[in-house]
């Protein structure tokens, strides 16, 4: 996988966050003025859990390089087992994304608290600069092709 | 019509003591290692069973390797599972098999072919083992097939064995379940290999309770083993079979393992030998057949009995 | 409820070579019960397959629907509208469902997604485990309630074989039903009646007797 330092690349990462965690701690590194990359635009949920596969497979098919799933620490989460099942569904979908020929290195699952700006300012970095090594979503490339070729994108 | 019981049957009848073995027919299409062992064997066993794909590992049939027997003249056992023959085989084996001189069936579930070289064939289990007894029987007392159809004339007459086996669970019912098999029409019994005399007693004090003892022959299985690696490895791979660690132990302190092996099964065989209701030994020598007539002299069992015809 | 699981992608992307546009129809009957063909899963191996499909650069185009259930014609019938153009149907149903559209679409060529596994019910969320062997002729009653056809590997009426320890079955992990059976019927009190030899079972009635059929006179409308 070629390094895409080429400013032409940059990606689009989607962050689902818990609400009672990611989205507190992502308040907190706002006021901190925590920096991390505008590349992650984040979607707020009211728990991890309700993440599902179909979901993080959508956001790939529609062209995020790549996606993130920021639930509470286990033992925390406020529906109890909500981050339990989002890790799980992200495991899987990651077996999927290998076989599909994305890869599942572009998805992960992370747990943090509300209290935990620097952390989630880290995340965010973290994911930027593993999805600016892996380039961009394979999809991406061929759709931009077959623009460039003058094909219709017929890809839905 | 005359009855014509087998050797096996009169010896049980005249009391004796019956020793018998086994022979695990080739992965071949030869039976003269079959009439090798009958020749060997035969004065010091008053019968051999043939076992039937045991562990369903593809084998030379049973009923082939018993008419072997029978032509190096020696007094078959044929050994019937029912995993690999619906009704309609085993009648028509059975029928075939007594039309060449065989007279002793014994009849069992069979192992589970997932352990064998096949693992993928269909299964039939068509009858399972009591029900197959009882089918035998009734070829023989009511001369009828299974369909409840009249044998016209010349049906089989089968002496009918069954197994029983004391150290499967739940315990408490493996006599119930012998008894359920005596009651269907098994004659005699043998056991799996004992090692744990303990429970193989306490076994044989509950059938005995039930009169057991009575209805049917019980023979107590035993088992010689070569070495420790091949008591560890059964320990580990062959269901139903408990083989318990001071074997092992044994063995491996043993300066001479084979000889211990012996010694072992003769101890167990003299012991066996005083336990009320046990009418015979049978004796198990996978892969070392030719080990019997020692392990026989050991126990004290020679010379064999003859048949008294009447 | 009749249990499947999805077959293995790359088995299911074969069998589509060649395809451009496919109909991809889901079951809400027993598929979506056991989470292997209901409408979430049908969307994800859509998007799954898309995907692939792209990025190999033979774009699939997919249409989705989920049917209440592919095993009633009335049901079955709302997909004859949408099959204009469509190369294939892949059918998320059990083994009935995809031989039902089969047989109402003669002219489209019906694929399976799914392996059709067992009749059995949810242990828990997660874990489906075979209970009924679909004999034709049921002998719960006599078993206390656990099935010998399809729980004892060795389909034994009269069982346990010599191969039950520790109430496992010698085939590993199974449980041996009969220690199940023997339980039950301790439990009740009833285990006197495993004394009787039960006859054996007339396989003509399950599926050795070829594919069998129900009929209530009753209730057919049509002669």
């Amino acid at each position: 996988m070629e390094k895409r330092d080429s400013e032409s690349f940059n990606p689009k990462i989607i962050a689902f966050c818990c609400y009672y965690c990611a989205y507190s701690a992502a308040d907190l590194a706002g006021s901190l003025r925590l920096q991390y990359p505008p590349t992650v635009r984040m979607i707020e949920q009211p728990c991890s859990g309700k993440v599902d596969i179909r979901l993080l497979l959508q956001a790939f098919e529609e062209g995020a390089d790549g996606v993130y799933v920021a639930g509470c620490l286990e033992g925390d989460c406020h529906f109890l087992k909500g981050n339990i099942r989002a890790r799980k569904r992200v495991n899987a979908a990651k077996k999927i994304l290998d076989k599909v020929g994305i890869g599942g290195e572009r998805l992960e699952m992370f747990n943090l608290s509300g209290s935990m700006g620097p952390r989630f300012a880290e995340i965010a970095n973290e994911m930027t600069e593993r999805i600016l090594q892996l380039g961009p979503n394979p999809l991406n490339l061929i759709r931009t092709e077959r623009v460039n070729t003058g094909e219709e994108g017929d890809h839905k | 019509m005359a009855e014509e019981k087998g050797k096996l049957q009169n010896l049980f009848e005249q009391g004796e003591f019956v020793v018998t073995c086994e022979i695990g027919p080739p992965k071949s299409a030869a039976g003269d290692g079959i009439r090798r062992h009958t020749e060997h064997l035969k004065p010091y066993a008053d019968a051999m069973n043939l076992t039937d794909n045991q562990t369903a590992i593809v084998r030379l049939s049973s009923i082939g390797a018993g008419v072997h027997v029978l032509a190096a003249g020696g007094e078959p056992i044929i050994q019937m599972t029912c995993r690999d023959r619906n009704r309609i085989a085993l009648q028509s084996d059975l029928l075939g098999a007594y039309s060449l001189g065989v007279r002793n069936v014994l009849c069992l579930s069979g192992d589970h072919q997932t352990f064998g070289n096949h693992p993928g064939a269909k299964n039939v289990y068509d009858l399972d083992s009591i029900q197959l007894i009882k089918s035998v029987k009734d070829m023989r007392e009511e001369k009828i097939f299974h369909s409840g159809e009249a044998i016209k004339r010349d049906e089989p007459r089968f002496f009918i064995g069954a197994v029983a086996n004391p150290f499967a669970d739940p315990f408490e019912f493996r006599v119930l379940r012998l008894e359920k098999k005596i009651r269907a029409g098994a004659q005699f019994i043998q056991t799996q290999c004992i090692f744990d005399m303990e429970r193989f007693e306490a076994f044989m004090e509950l059938s005995r309770k039930r009169g057991l003892h009575e209805q049917a022959y019980i023979m107590a299985g035993v088992m010689p083993i070569k070495s420790a690696k091949a008591a560890r490895y059964m320990q580990k791979n062959v269901s139903g079979m408990l083989v318990p660690d001071w074997i092992v132990e044994r063995l491996t302190k043993a300066e001479d393992q084979a000889a211990e092996g012996v010694q072992i099964c003769i101890e167990q065989i003299k012991h066996l030998h005083s336990i009320p209701g046990v009418r015979g030994v049978h004796i198990m020598a996978v892969a070392w057949e030719e080990i019997v007539p020692e392990i026989v002299k050991g126990a004290g069992l020679l010379p064999r009995p003859q048949e008294r015809r009447n | 409820m009749i249990v499947a699981e999805a077959k293995p992608l790359e088995e299911i992307l074969e069998s589509l070579n060649g395809m451009s546009r496919i109909l991809i129809v889901g079951c809400g009957g027993c598929v979506s019960v056991c989470l292997a063909g209901g409408e979430k899963e049908t969307g994800i191996l859509a998007s799954a397959l898309r995907m692939k499909r792209e990025l190999a650069g033979e774009p699939l185009q997919t249409a989705e629907e989920t049917l209440t259930r592919q095993c009633d014609p009335e049901y079955v019938q709302q997909l004859a509208k949408k099959l204009e153009g469509i190369d294939c149907i892949l059918s998320l149903a059990c083994g009935v469902g995809v031989q039902f559209l089969a047989e109402h679409f003669p002219q489209t060529w019906v694929l399976p997604a799914l392996n059709t596994k067992f009749a059995g019910a949810t242990l828990e969320h997660g874990l489906w485990e075979e209970r009924c062997g679909l004999c034709g002729e049921c002998v719960l009653g006599q078993t206390g309630g656990v099935c010998p056809v399809i729980r004892c590997a060795k389909s034994l009426l009269n069982g346990p074989c010599g191969g039950s320890q520790n109430g496992k079955c010698e085939v590993k992990p199974n449980e041996c039903a009969w220690q199940l059976i023997y339980n039950r019927m301790s439990q009740l009190g009833r285990l006197e009646r495993l004394m009787d030899v039960a006859e054996a079972k007339d396989w003509s009635k399950s599926r050795d007797g070829g594919p069998r059929r129900v009929v209530r006179e009753d209730v057919k409308l049509d002669g």
